[in-house]
């Protein structure tokens, strides 16, 4: 008797749960879609904020940078992807001080670690979500990411 | 009503005119084979696009959506690739069994397609055993399955055949009994007078309990019957990689897998046939302005709108049930839907018997 009662206890209860399963299923279907349509969504397509895509060095309105060519990033980085040329400069009051001429940051070897920005003293680097890097020569990958013209802000 | 037999008619006239009448004969074969052939084709086309994106949207997806307008190119090309794709010869194995068996499986399933009537006189076979012929010859398929898992010389597909043979033969039962259900209903075996005489009201309201309860049967074996998931185990890629056809490769995997979705759509069809009313426009007594404006719909329309909707249901099952295990499938069979069925059989006797139909 109780397992006749168990064979349709089970009969419906599985039924009930088979049912339910569609039930949500059939709302999944209904649902909005959140694939990405790229090439076509272009304009509107917003990578959210944490992703790093490019490495970049902050320039305010006056084309001045925050870079003491410290080179604290190169001794962090990894794969060797950034090379900072520097070269001496004498102040007025006799002082000699660093100043940046090129940095070179190669787009190829990059790992996206965040230890060059992590270790900045001075925020002068940080990562922006830009995506699309696709070049067609390796060279074409190296960048200099101070602006031609710029130079060290003053404190 | 459109009856397309005005058009059969027009042909057969017309090429009695210009030909001998064993030419006329021989010419009609030739057109209505060549038509049943394309038929076939384009529905397995539009079925593999259906399925894909029915799937993607339950996986909340867009599916495929690149090749022409919504990528509905894309199965054609996909029919382009298999078809010039080569087909390997594989050592050790029984060659002329490898190479016949998926012609048994294609051969068995569009036989089974050409009893579907489709339309009003649109319907190539049709005599008085008409859906016992169907059931018939949509079991020769598994013959070419077993051939195909024996023939691979592959555990693999031995498995995978084995396991269908047993799945098959189990669910043909509750495929043969909730269709003979129907037929105490009808009275009738001809596929063209069951759809006739729903034509004051399709049998799932006609036979009411026992025909729903047939319906739901008839759906869930004929879902097994084509090896869909959650029924699947006979391909089961995460244990058999692809169980029967594992070792074929080309259009002869393409036949196949071809015919897996046109059973799927003539399990469908037989469905809408047997329960839903064929090509019939749904009309309700009483409501003569409804009725007149529902048999302006041609009944080609009404009968691929009904099979697409079962269609989905059974892609539905697919996209929702985890896949079953071999003893958990067969206990379903022969613990629950054979009793269920049987006992369902005789609730029908009992109301023709007694009338209690409308």
């Amino acid at each position: 008797m109780r397992s006749t009662q168990q064979y349709f206890s089970d009969f419906f209860t599985g039924l009930k749960s088979l049912l339910k399963g569609m039930r949500i299923t059939l709302g999944e279907f209904f649902t909005p879609k959140v694939t990405e349509c790229y090439p076509e969504n272009r304009a509107t397509l917003k990578m959210f904020d944490r992703f790093r895509g490019d490495l970049t060095m902050i320039h305010n309105e006056h084309n001045e940078h925050h870079c003491v060519a410290c080179g604290i990033c190169e001794m962090n980085c990894p794969n060797g992807t950034i090379h900072i040329e520097s070269r001496m400069e004498e102040t007025e009051d006799g002082k000699k001080k660093k100043v940046l001429v090129r940095y070179i940051y190669d787009h190829g070897s990059c790992i996206y670690c965040q230890l060059c920005v992590r270790n900045c003293p001075h925020h002068a680097i940080e990562f922006v979500p830009t995506f699309e890097h696709a070049v067609f020569t390796r060279e074409k990958l190296i960048e200099q990411l101070n602006r031609s013209g710029s130079k060290l802000a003053e404190k | 009503m459109f009856d397309f037999a005005v058009v059969t008619h027009w042909v057969d006239e017309t090429l009695g005119n210009i030909l001998p009448d064993s030419w006329v004969t021989t010419t009609e074969f030739v057109l209505v084979g060549i038509s049943l052939l394309i038929a076939y084709a384009v529905m397995a086309l539009g079925l593999i696009y259906a399925e894909r994106k029915v799937c993607a949207y339950f996986q909340c997806r867009l599916g495929p959506n690149r090749v022409g307008p919504f990528g509905m190119v894309q199965t054609i090309t996909d029919m382009i690739k298999m078809l010039i794709k080569e087909i390997i010869e594989i050592n050790h194995t029984d060659r002329f069994l490898f190479n016949l068996a998926p012609y048994i499986v294609i051969i068995a399933s569009l036989l089974a397609f050409s009893c579907i009537p489709f339309a009003k006189g649109l319907e190539i076979l049709d005599f008085n055993v008409g859906i016992f012929f169907l059931i018939a010859v949509s079991s020769i398929g598994i013959v070419g399955i077993l051939l195909a898992g024996w023939a691979s010389n592959n555990k693999y597909s031995l498995i995978g055949a084995m396991r269908s043979g047993a799945q098959m033969i189990s669910y043909e039962l509750s495929i043969g009994l909730s269709i003979l259900t129907m037929v105490v209903l009808t009275g009738s075996m001809q596929l063209s007078t069951i759809v006739e005489s729903q034509a004051d009201g399709w049998f799932i309201f006609k036979g009411h309990i026992p025909a729903f309860i047939a319906f739901v049967i008839y759906l869930i074996a004929g879902t097994a019957e084509t090896n869909r998931g959650p029924f699947d185990l006979p391909e089961a890629e995460s244990e058999l990689t692809a169980g029967y056809h594992t070792e074929y490769s080309g259009m002869h995997f393409g036949f196949f897998y071809v015919a897996e979705f046109v059973n799927m759509f003539i399990v469908a069809s037989v469905a809408t046939t047997l329960f839903w009313g064929g090509w019939m426009p749904l009309h309700i007594p009483g409501w003569e302005f409804f009725n007149m404006v529902m048999d302006y719909i041609p009944p080609i329309l009404w009968f691929f709108g009904k099979s697409a909707i079962m269609v989905f249901i059974i892609m539905w099952f697919k996209w929702t049930f985890p896949r079953l295990r071999i003893d958990q499938l067969l206990t379903l069979e022969w613990k629950y839907l054979l009793p269920i069925n049987l006992c369902n059989l005789f609730l029908m006797v009992f109301v023709v018997v007694f009338k209690l139909h409308f």
